[in-house]
Parts: structure tokens; sequence; C-alpha cells
């Protein structure tokens, strides 16, 4: 038999994981709601370690100015989505 | 590091990012959950930096502090009535940052591997690329207008045209077209121009779409940033990007789903817009039947004899700055003995989950808050329901008459409960446009004013 093409895993991956965020995110509970919109807005910018890669040769190249770039956004994205999802966790408390 | 510990690594930040979204399920572990969240995006960071082909460091941490910085003062200043234009901005950068990622791997290939044997991009990585920058480019341009809408900056009236949805699937049709012929040969203006009109598009797509359609939006643009850093993962063959995706993915497009059905209105219809604006007000005929209006010392005698009261808010409470002062109220009601809780409808704020956030920030104990499914059975045994800022959600025309715009829309059932006391500037309908019978109903006392003027004096009549 000849060999699975890699592309299939990653599919197989990307499948598993939407029925993995699709059952987790049912359980969340609505009064959270916002802070699990901050917080997977924080980690889809995860996407720099695509511009990590991009910034990351020597010298200087279009592609690593556009990396560059890519990180910075990326980055207020991660402290500001962490930071304003932690602020809003905080004010969440049970009754005295 | 070798590519299987790399892998490893994503691995795990992936099953922290899992853990994360779990531990959202009550408030208790969702602290521990954002911790998670954090310690998985340091993994992802960490790993890719080691590799020895990343060498420029002074410009990746020059970035980090920059962008770090601006993240971090943005969080700590914004007021939480505006968390969903900062959610809807920090979209936007989600969507350009995939474009800039897309386009750095059309310009540097071979950093990331995804070449053939001829030093070209792979065909299986151009379908991918450009997916992956399209959608990338409709998050960024779709919630601009979105962030713009919510902020004031652009009235939240639809804007729409003659052939607009004609307009729109042409240029869909013109995009498909070119990811087609950017997989047939990797030229670089075939890549900008397929950018170019999905900017377009997403700025179409957002601009015909009511105020009251943006928790909707919101979503559904969470969603799309989520896809399009799954097909930037796709490109550069990243495991830890395809999983956050997905996840971010699936998770937009179930907060959509929710809002949707909250409001009784399909995702299509939502989509093609021309919904919800504030002149829709102006169309609805005004009823000239006898309406009950009382003071706030009423009010108050009447909320302090009860035995059970319920305050459904909307969104117009946290418009006046009234939610401290409702929690003073509801504070010194509970003093008297009297059972308080709050019944929170899915589309009280602006996103998913917005008035619990407000509530939360004005010391409201989370278990006081319920949610539509857990309460509505409850009103028939309520004394007192007080409605402030809120008005479509509680209107029994979306049960009882079905010509009815909301027909069918799950509402609060306040009209139920012994006496309802419902705090409004005027008679005027709310969003949808309609005229709301629950304040000529026998046992509606109207309180006239501006909510955080009406619930001050009442804080003051129950002192």
């Amino acid at each position: 038999m000849e060999a699975v093409d890699p592309f299939i895993f990653r599919l197989a991956i990307f499948v598993l994981a939407i029925f993995v965020g699709y059952y987790v995110v049912w359980s969340v509970t609505p009064a959270l709601h916002t802070p699990l919109m901050s917080v997977t807005n924080a980690i889809s910018s995860v996407i720099i370690v695509g511009a990590l890669i991009a910034a990351g040769p020597e010298g200087a190249s279009l592609s690593k100015v556009l990396g560059v770039i890519a990180i910075g956004l990326a980055a207020v994205n991660i402290f500001g989505g962490f930071m304003v999802t932690q602020r809003m966790l905080a004010m969440y408390k049970k009754k005295k | 590091m070798s590519a299987n510990l790399t892998a490893l690594a994503y691995l795990i930040a992936s099953i922290l990012f899992i853990l994360a979204l779990r531990g959202l399920s009550s408030p208790e572990t969702a602290r521990q959950g954002n911790l998670f969240a954090m310690i998985g995006m340091t993994i992802a960071v960490v790993t890719t930096v080691i590799d020895p082909d990343v060498v420029s460091y002074a410009w990746i941490i020059g970035a980090l502090v920059v962008g770090g910085g601006i993240g971090a003062i943005t969080a700590r200043r914004i007021a939480m009535t505006a968390m969903p234009e900062l959610v809807a901005a920090f979209h936007s950068l989600v969507g350009l940052a995939a474009v800039l990622v897309a386009a750095a791997a059309l310009y540097n290939p071979g950093a990331y591997g995804i070449t053939d044997a001829a030093g070209e991009l792979k065909v299986a990585s151009r379908i991918e690329m450009g997916l992956g920058v399209v959608i990338g480019a409709i998050t960024f341009s779709g919630s601009i207008i979105a962030f713009a809408k919510l902020r004031g900056i652009m009235s939240g009236n639809p804007i729409t045209f003659p052939g607009q949805h004609p307009l729109n699937a042409l240029i869909g049709v013109a995009i498909v077209a070119l990811i087609v012929a950017f997989a047939f040969g990797p030229a670089h203006w075939l890549f900008w121009a397929m950018t170019a009109l999905a900017f377009l598009i997403g700025f179409l797509l957002i601009i015909p779409i009511g105020g009251a359609d943006m928790p909707v939006i919101v979503s559904m643009l969470n969603s799309y940033s989520g896809w399009a850093a799954a097909g930037i993962g796709f490109t550069l063959e990243n495991t830890a990007l395809i999983v956050t995706g997905a996840l971010v993915g699936s998770s937009g497009a179930i907060l959509s789903y929710i809002m949707c059905r909250a409001m009784n209105r399909s995702f299509i219809s939502v989509l093609l817009g021309g919904f919800g604006g504030e002149a829709g007000a102006a169309t609805a005929t005004r009823s000239d039947k006898p309406v009950k209006a009382g003071s706030a010392d009423d009010a108050a005698f009447i909320m302090k004899n009860a035995g059970t009261v319920i305050i459904v808010p909307g969104y117009g409470m946290a418009v006046a700055q009234a939610q401290h002062t409702v929690r003073e109220m509801a504070d010194l009601l509970k003093e008297n003995g009297v059972k308080v809780r709050y019944a929170i409808h899915p589309v009280a704020g602006r996103m998913p989950g917005h008035m619990n956030v407000l509530l939360a920030e004005a010391n409201v104990p989370y278990d006081e808050v319920e949610e539509l499914e857990s309460i509505n059975s409850d009103f028939p045994n309520t004394d007192v329901s007080f409605v402030i800022g809120a008005n479509d959600v509680t209107n029994p025309a979306a049960r009882t008459d079905p010509q009815s715009p909301i027909a069918g829309m799950p509402i609060l059932d306040v009209d139920r409960s012994r006496t309802v006391l419902f705090v409004k500037r005027s008679l005027s309908p709310g969003y949808a446009g309609i005229d709301n019978e629950l304040f000529y109903a026998e046992n509606t006392m109207m309180l006239f004013g501006d909510a955080k003027q009406m619930v001050d004096d009442i804080v003051r009549a129950l002192q």
C-alpha cells in the first residue's frame, strides 16, 4: 500500500479538532461567553508562530518585514486578549 | 530542536488551549483555564524562536514589546461596555496578521519548507494559502466595519443599495476563480488580486447589517478569524495553528448559532442584512391604550413588600451606566428580606455574555444571575419583575402574535409575574420597531425616566 499523504493527516487533525471544539464550547456556561470570545481571540493569535519564522532569518527581505509587522499585530492580540480575559474573570464572584 | 520535538511541543500547546476552553464551563475553573492558555502560547512561541533558522532576535523582541505594550495598555484601560468593539478590533488584527503571514510565505516559501522539487510553492500549499489569505482579509475588513458600527463612528443603520447581492455573488465567484488560477500558476498578482477582492467583500458583507444583529456578526467574525488561522496552518504545515484555528472556528460558529436562535432569525437572513437599524423605530404604530405610570416611591414600596424580585437588565441599563446603582438597589432589597435575582436574555448586551460581564463588574454575584432557560418557569411565582433597559426581549407578542416580526423569538416571560415595573424613557419601541403590549398590561407599572436617575430615586426611597 502507498503511504498516506501528510495532508490527509493534517485534515484528520483539523476535523477531530473541530469536534473537540464543538463539544467543549457547548459546555461553556453562557455567563462566560464574552471571556470565551476574548480568550479564543488571544489563542487564534498563535498565528504568531508563522510570523516568527518569516521574521527569523538574518538580513533584510520583504518577507521579513511582513513577518515583523505580523508579530507586532499578533502580540497586541496575545497580550491584550489574555489580560482583558483575566481582568473580566477576576470580576466574577460568588455570593458571600 | 528536531521536527518531531517541535511537533510534540505544538501538541502540548494545543492541549493546553483545549483545557483553557474547558475551564470556562464554570467561573471557578475559568481563571486556571486562562493560565493554561497563556502557558500554551508561551510554549508555542518559545518552541518556534529556538529554531536554529530564527536568529533575528532584535526585531522579534522589538515587535513583541511594541505590540505587547499596546495590547496590555488597551486591556487595562478598556471600559467593559466597550468589550464588543475591542473584540472586533482584535479580530481585525488576527485577520491582518493572517494576510501578512500568507504574503511572507508567498515571498519566501523556502523558510517554511513548502516548496516542490523545482523550488516553487507546492500546489496544495497554494490552494491553502489562497483560502487562508481570503478568509483573513474578509475577517480584517469585516471586523473594521463591525468596530466602526459598534463604536458609533459609523451609523448602526443598515446600508443597502440596489444590486448588492448580485455584486457580492460576482466578487465571490471572482475570488474562487483567482484561487483556482493561483493553483495552476503562482503569479504574485493573482495572490494580491484575491486579497484585494476579499478586503472588498468583507466590507460589503458587513455594511448592510444593522446594529441589533451585531452580536451575531461579532461571533461570526470570531469564527472567521479561527478559519483564517487554520487555513494558514495548512499552508505552513503547522499543527498548532490547525488545531487552534479549528477550536476558535467552531467556537465562533456555535456562538453565532446561539445568538441567531435567541433572536429567532436564520443565519442567512442576518447575513443578507437590512434589519435592526434605528430607522425601524419611526415606522412603528404607537398604540393609544391607557398606561399606568408610577413614581420611584411607588416602585420602592412595591418591591420592599415583595417576596421575590427578578431584575431584567438590557443594554439600555449599561448605556445609562446604571448597573452599579441597580446592584445597590438589590442590596437594599435583600436587607429587607426580599429574594433578588437577575434574568439575562442571550442578546441582552452587544455580544454573547456581555450583560453577565457588566453585572459582574458591578459586583453582582454570578450565582444570582440566571439564564433564560433556567429562570423562565419561575416568573409565575414571582412578585415583581423589574425591567430596566430591555424591551423586545420581554414582548409577549413573540409568544402570542404569529404576525409579529419577533414571533417565535424566545422571550423572558415577565408578563406572567404578579407585577411588572418597567423603567423606560418613553413608550417608544425597541430595535425591532414594534410596540410592546406589556406597557399596557393590567399588571404593568411604567416608571418613566432615565434609567440611572430612576434607580437612584428608588434607592433613596428605600433607605
